[in-house]
């Protein structure tokens, strides 16, 4: 226990009591022992979750064999690459015009641009099903354009979210940077590209992770406006576990969850952990 | 500095607020406005649906059947988030007064479920809370070690442990919702909690509080923003919650969400559906609403 | 262009926002290789004419000519001027070598030139060696330099400093006095600055032009703004001053006397051309008022001196004193019932015990001393 208390506890410093400590821990046990648990599962020979039969790969295997689930996997990366990029221009623009200009109705616009934030997904998910069934948004088109409808619906959930980051990070920008660059005969574009531009990039790369994440991890909406051929990961997992539990849920899972570590570690790379909470 | 008259430089507005703008109206109010316009409809026929101006899906939403289900999401949405506030407090708490060392690292062991797959999230909790899974055969080891101990000191052992049912009923939905929605809670708090000044704490020890009189007479006060935020990040999501309780709940944990979808995918009654989906919408406004006019109140009496 | 036509000449210029005016109808040319300092307290209107010059505002009336050219339609960027923000507005994302090239790399000056001009600039605000470091890694002095070698590279007409000294500890500020007007007088650029600080204007200026809710309340050289000032504003913003109220009684080329209640009667040496018999104040400088032990020798004698008619003599006891170091403040009840500041210089060390609380002091003041103001 030496480590526990090797000087005495100032008053501030709740972190070094003995319940505060046994409180995090079991937090974290909570939040991460099902985790632990699916991965390591993933490598058990046997059908079941339940008893240890020795370490296979073998579910590996069938699930990268798995055409479907494979197929799945790649629509949902498509989907998520080709929405964050959508949104995070759109979620720029929309953040800088809400940051700078002045204009008449603006209350309006700012809350209807953040209104899907708070619309729950089901809703969200209603409104694209009666809006693409009205359209008649065709769904016998070839890969990728199948994926037209779901990657839409999941630019309108997300790009707010990237509206609401890189405007937390604009209005740290000190305007008297981009009054510099003027000064020092920068056009508007000049001075946006050099200097604008680099200050909204941590939020960029904030905004870009949560895009990525919720286009990802969406199910709800997705659900709905997918056509009958098009599969997303999320929706095929959840056939998965609604229908037959099988392990290689359990190695397909893991695999996302890698996918997931090493991206959110790319990201932290690129900002700092400093900045880990301008994602909120 | 203050903002731009968008005149003063109309070429700069239009272009970054043109696509937000246009995507807005076309693919998020226009089909929002589709769903309002459906809940005044009928259905006729198979696929046509008239809207006619009719208020039967409203009528229909608010008898005892769906309004307890309404009523019943409320109650687990509220439970969810009261339980995310009585974990989550003491969480935010060790992360503002962590060290420089420790804190990035805490922060990021909260948020690193929040960035993993909600289906995956899900579908692990449920392999924990199956009637082989390891919660139960946790409990089992607690009971057998009492009844052991109980037997050890003489007295009756207990009955032998019988696998308790835990996943598909109420309390499954409650715990994965709080499971999932954690980290909703933590974040709003510790950032409410980090921006308060240590020294008032210091000072309410100085003056001879103790730590508890401290933490409910300065803490939580001054904290209460956070609260407020972190409470409606948490109960606005779980009251919409459609996985949840559709994969752990069983037949009686039925949430809202599901009810429209299933008016959406199996029923085929849109019309109802949309009504439905407007009342949960309207009551995500009026839990806003709530909120705003809080902080109006506080706001003057400031 | 001759060396005698102003570089900047602003024309009756007026800045209002919304019903709020800024700035209000302004006129004054700024000559070339002049220090110009625009001084005043926060909200007088000066930061928004330094803008106006820039080109970051535009006036509402008036016109701004730079070297002759009617800058109303030209754009920041395209202005023979460059600015010094008041936030340094150092670019944290480049190098400091990468910060001062930027403005020559927007001109498409070529790497071999813009190197070589870089490094100059750094030089020349002793920044040499400091071309890869980045901002963060920059004492706040240091970033400031950066800031001037960033607009100095440049060679524009005219360099505009917003507050420069503002954000520096007391220590740094002096001493950065100093080096902006030695770099002034080296680069030979004009240089035209906005502060409030009242040392900061009088030690770096040429000329000074104090403004107040709009308007300038006066331009003149740092010495006669402190000696002569114009009106009341001016005189209690500069320095310290004793301002008493009085009526003109005596008015002749040669000598005048203006009678304050409370204090009595204060005679010039000169005329003033006021309004005879008519309201006007009567600055008086504490450090120019002399001090004496009551019946201690000559101080009746010393005022009789310069004062053609009656003495500038008046009495009173010491109700508070505070030690400075350098100098001591009195304030000092009249017998005649005004209270008078008076400063000290602490010239040997023993002298701060000469005087006491409650003390009983004699004091007189140069007929020469004493500035009448109408306004």
């Amino acid at each position: 226990m030496a480590w526990l208390r090797q000087t005495p506890r100032a008053p501030l410093e709740y972190t070094r009591t003995l319940w505060m400590r046994s409180w995090i821990a079991a937090v974290l046990v909570f939040l991460y022992a099902p985790l632990l648990v699916l991965m390591i599962f993933s490598f058990n020979d046997s059908r079941r979750n339940v008893v240890w039969r020795g370490f296979t790969t073998k579910y590996y295997e069938k699930a990268l064999n798995n055409d479907t689930l494979v197929e799945a996997l790649i629509n949902s990366l498509t989907i998520a690459a080709l929405a964050t990029a959508a949104s995070l221009v759109i979620g720029a623009m929309a953040a800088i015009m809400l940051w700078r200009f002045r204009f008449r109705l603006k209350g309006v616009v700012d809350g209807t641009i953040s209104l899907p934030i708070i619309v729950p997904e089901i809703c969200l998910g209603v409104a694209m099903l009666i809006f693409f069934a009205w359209v008649e948004w065709p769904n016998n088109l070839i890969w990728p354009l199948n994926l037209g409808a779901i990657t839409i619906a999941h630019i309108t959930f997300c790009f707010p979210f990237v509206t609401m980051v890189v405007r937390s990070r604009l209005a740290s920008f000190n305007k008297e940077e981009e009054e510099a660059a003027k000064d020092l005969g920068a056009s508007d574009w000049q001075a946006f590209k050099d200097v604008l531009l680099p200050h909204m990039r941590p939020a960029l790369v904030a905004g870009a992770l949560l895009a990525f994440t919720l286009s990802l991890d969406d199910f709800v909406i997705t659900f709905f406006t997918s056509g009958p051929d098009t599969i997303t990961f999320p929706v095929k997992v959840y056939s998965m576990v609604r229908f037959s539990v099988t392990p290689e849920v359990n190695a397909a899972s893991t695999l996302l969850i890698i996918i997931t570590v090493v991206l959110t570690a790319i990201a932290l790379r690129v900002q700092g952990t400093k900045n880990l909470s301008v994602s909120h | 500095m203050a903002e731009q008259d968008w005149k003063a430089d109309k070429k700069a507005f239009w272009a970054v607020s043109s696509v937000p703008l246009l995507w807005t109206l076309l693919l998020f109010l226009v089909p929002m406005s589709f769903v309002w316009l459906y809940s005044f409809g009928s259905n006729v026929g198979l696929t046509e649906i008239e809207i006619s101006g009719t208020l039967d899906n409203y009528k229909r939403a608010i008898e005892w059947l769906y309004l307890s289900i309404f009523l019943k999401s409320f109650a687990v949405a509220a439970l969810v988030t009261v339980i995310c506030l009585i974990v989550g407090f003491p969480i935010a708490m060790a992360l503002t007064f962590a060290s420089e060392k420790w804190r990035p690292w805490l922060l990021l062991a909260i948020m690193l479920p929040f960035w993993t797959n909600l289906l995956i999230r899900t579908y692990a909790l449920m392999i924990m809370l199956g009637s082989q899974g390891y919660a139960n055969k946790t409990l089992g080891w607690l009971w057998e070690s009492a009844s052991w101990i109980k037997a050890l000191v003489g007295m009756q052992p207990f009955p032998a442990w019988e696998p308790v049912q835990l996943l598909y009923n109420n309390f499954a939905v409650v715990l994965g919702l709080v499971y999932v929605h954690l980290p909703f809670m933590v974040l709003p708090l510790y950032a409410a909690l980090d921006r308060l000044d240590k020294s008032l704490i210091e000072a309410s020890l100085d003056l001879g509080a103790g730590h508890l009189r401290t933490f409910l007479k300065v803490v939580m006060p001054l904290a209460m923003p956070g609260v407020i935020a972190g409470v409606m990040i948490t109960l606005i999501p779980a009251l919409g919650a459609y996985l949840t309780p559709d994969l752990m709940g069983g037949t009686d944990s039925q949430m809202i969400a599901n009810v429209i979808e299933r008016q959406f995918k199996r029923a085929n009654d849109w019309p109802f559906g949309a009504a439905l989906s407007f009342l949960l919408i309207y009551a995500m406004f009026i839990l806003i609403a709530l909120q705003g006019l809080r902080r109006n109140k506080s706001g003057e009496a400031r | 262009m001759t060396d005698n036509s102003p570089i900047i000449q602003i024309r009756k210029v007026s800045k209002r926002f919304g019903k709020v005016t800024a700035v209000d109808d302004v006129s004054l040319d700024i000559m070339p290789g002049e220090f110009f300092v625009l001084l005043g307290p926060s909200g007088c209107g000066k930061t928004t004419l330094l803008r106006m010059i820039a080109g970051f505002e535009v006036p509402t009336e008036g016109q701004i000519l730079i070297d002759g050219q009617d800058m109303s339609r030209v754009p920041p960027n395209k202005r023979p001027v460059n600015m010094v923000f008041q936030s340094y507005a150092v670019f944290p994302h480049m190098s400091v070598a990468e910060n001062v090239g930027y403005g020559l790399k927007i001109a498409g000056v070529g790497r071999a030139e813009r190197d070589e001009r870089v490094r100059e600039a750094l030089e020349l605000v002793k920044l040499g060696g400091f071309e890869e470091r980045k901002p963060d890694q920059m004492s706040g002095g240091q970033r400031q330099r950066v800031a001037l070698a960033r607009s100095l590279v440049m060679r524009p007409k005219v360099l505009l400093l917003d507050e420069p000294l503002s954000a520096l500890d007391a220590k740094l500020r002096a001493q950065m006095q100093f080096e902006l007007a030695d770099l002034q007088e080296q680069v030979g650029i004009t240089f035209v600055t906005v502060t409030h600080d009242q040392d900061e204007a009088l030690s770096m200026a040429c000329r000074i032009a104090v403004m107040n809710k709009g308007d300038v309340a006066q331009l003149t050289t740092p010495s006669d703004l402190y000696e002569y000032p114009a009106n009341r504003f001016v005189a209690d913003f500069v320095g310290s001053v004793n301002i008493f109220e009085g009526k003109l009684t005596v008015d002749e080329p040669d000598k005048a006397a203006v009678d304050c209640p409370g204090v009595g009667r204060i005679y010039l040496n000169h005329g003033v051309t006021g309004p005879h018999g008519g309201n006007v104040w009567v600055a008086l400088r504490p450090e120019k008022i002399y001090l004496h032990v009551p019946g201690h020798g000559n101080a009746v004698r010393a005022a009789g001196q310069d004062a053609p008619e009656g003495h500038n003599f008046a009495r009173g006891v010491i109700t508070g004193m505070s030690y400075l170091g350098d100098i001591t403040l009195f304030d000092i009840k009249l017998d005649d019932g005004a209270t008078i500041r008076v400063s000290r210089p602490n010239l040997s060390r023993h002298d701060q015990e000469v005087f006491e609380w409650n003390d009983r002091v004699s004091m007189h003041w140069r007929a020469d001393s004493p500035v009448v103001l109408l306004s």
